[in-house]
């Protein structure tokens, strides 16, 4: 392999990116290291982007963070609270505190995989994913980004610089199924977040359909309930039939395979129950 | 391309190394730093961890050049040769290495969260722990040891 290039900032970056389509962009390298470690991959060399300065941070612009692309699953679990508390939830539940780390927004952006746990709250928070070339820079709905499991928009000579998200205006969760509470693959998963000003609901599944889907239908259904019951003024219990609706909807939404980690109908199953679940702890929340 | 990097605060050039290599490789072949353990090569147990920038990282996953002008410490770093540190007293005591594969990875994660909350609750000791496996003991005994370490560095104030 040729030798390893280090820009230190964006512009060197996007140069290099253009000068050399065979090198391999790394962050925190937790899904590169193990191709390279195993074989599975020799790039002819590699862009490491953890010394690119502008990558490493975020930033509140307005009602919107800016969060850098370099910017590791650790600091969203401390920096994200309150700001996008979906976003730090799932980054908890990536890997372990080694991985956290390490692991980038970005490489997970990047990655693309369904079981992707950054992804689910950034689509249902309607996260934009700022690209950057030497020719010039764009910006793409997270949804439209991703196009099929490990798929995306992204041009040879792009980079990811950064995620647009809204600042969240609700509670927002998320759950994700698995064999451990640690260092897991998610099976399935499901973010919920509730916008107590536009009084939406928003939903985005994980690990159960080629790529991240919404369940309109479960959202346009409880926002029906909660406006019929003037619930968004009036917080009262939600009735038990409504939960369990939302649920069905949000399984129904799925089209998950039978694979190692598990079936089609045990990923139905269980978003079912994840819908329920997390639905009443944002309501809970609301009402608190 | 020569490498340089601080390893327990010793400055070192390596003449020249593969430039897919990872940190774990270079420690160990490289350097003669047998401390980190090579098992998986792919984040899953935790018995390569290292400090990297005052990090806890796998250094199976850090690709060496990306430590080019950092600071790693190493379990090999924590205390003075043919001495311990409390981490690695309490260990002893409580029965917590058997085989001793994976000690020095829990040493590293167990160094790092007593830097970070000195005297962290169960929860909070296996979610810090979670990222290291170990094939003996069961983890009560590493639990415990923790929990000694906890309690000797809180008295030592
Ligand atoms: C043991 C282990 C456990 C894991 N557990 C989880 C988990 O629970 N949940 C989960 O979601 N993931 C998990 N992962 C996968 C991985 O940690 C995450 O996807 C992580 O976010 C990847 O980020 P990275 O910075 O390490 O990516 P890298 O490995 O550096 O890169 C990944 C990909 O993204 C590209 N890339 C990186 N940054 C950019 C950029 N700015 N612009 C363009 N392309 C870029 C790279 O070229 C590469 O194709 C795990 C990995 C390991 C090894
Ligand atoms: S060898 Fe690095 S985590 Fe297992
Ligand atoms: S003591 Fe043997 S693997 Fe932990």
């Amino acid at each position: 392999m040729q030798a390893t290039l280090q820009p230190r900032d964006l512009a060197d970056a996007l140069a290099a990116r253009a000068a050399h389509p065979g090198a391999l962009p790394m962050a925190g390298g937790t899904d590169l290291m193990v191709e390279l470690n195993f074989d599975r991959r020799r790039p002819e060399r590699i862009l490491d982007l953890t010394r690119v300065a502008e990558l490493a941070g975020w930033d509140r612009e307005g009602d919107e963070l800016v969060i850098g692309a370099g910017v590791t699953h650790a600091r969203l679990v401390t920096d994200m609270r309150g700001l996008a508390p979906g976003l730090g939830i799932a980054a908890r539940t990536v890997g372990s505190p080694q991985i956290r780390n390490r692991g980038t927004i970005g490489g997970n952006i990047a990655t693309s995989s369904p079981a992707g746990d950054a992804l689910p709250p950034l689509v249902a928070s309607g996260a934009r994913i700022e690209m950057a070339s030497a020719s010039g820079a764009r910006s793409v709905p997270l949804s439209e980004f991703l196009t099929g499991p490990k798929r995306n928009v992204m041009a040879p000579d792009e980079l990811i610089t950064a995620v647009r998200v809204p600042v969240a205006q609700g509670p927002q969760q998320f759950a994700k199924v698995g064999p451990r509470n640690a260092m897991v693959i998610a099976v399935c998963s499901l973010s919920v977040h509730l916008d107590a000003v536009e009084q939406t609901v928003r939903t985005a599944i994980g690990s159960a359909a080629p790529t991240i889907v919404r369940a309109t239908e479960a959202e346009e259904f409880i926002e029906g309930v909660l406006e019929e019951r003037g619930a968004w003024e009036r917080p009262g219990p939600l009735p038990a039939s409504a939960l369990t609706r939302f649920g069905e909807l949000v399984a129904a939404a799925a089209r998950p395979i039978d694979d190692v980690r598990g079936s089609a109908g045990y990923r139905r199953h269980a978003l079912a129950v994840l819908g329920r679940r997390t639905l009443s702890w944002c309501w809970q929340e609301h009402r608190a | 391309m020569k490498l340089i990097l601080t390893v327990n605060g010793e400055t070192h050039e390596v003449e020249s190394i593969w430039e897919g290599e990872s940190l774990m490789h270079v420690l160990r072949e490289r350097l003669g730093l047998p401390g980190a353990k090579n098992a998986c090569e792919q984040g899953e147990c935790g018995s390569c961890s290292v400090m990297l920038d005052e990090v806890l990282v796998c250094s199976c996953l850090v690709l060496a050049r990306q430590a080019q002008d950092r600071s790693v410490v190493t379990v090999e770093g924590l205390a003075p040769p043919d001495d311990v540190g409390v981490v690695q007293q309490a260990f002893i005591e409580t029965g917590a290495v058997q085989c001793g594969f994976c000690t020095p990875g829990f040493i590293m994660a167990t160094e790092d969260l007593l830097r970070r909350s000195p005297a962290p609750g169960d929860a909070e000791i296996r979610e810090a722990l979670a990222g290291n496996l170990c094939r003996c003991t069961g983890y009560e005994k590493i639990l415990d040891a923790v929990r000694l370490a906890s309690a000797r560095l809180g008295a030592m104030g």
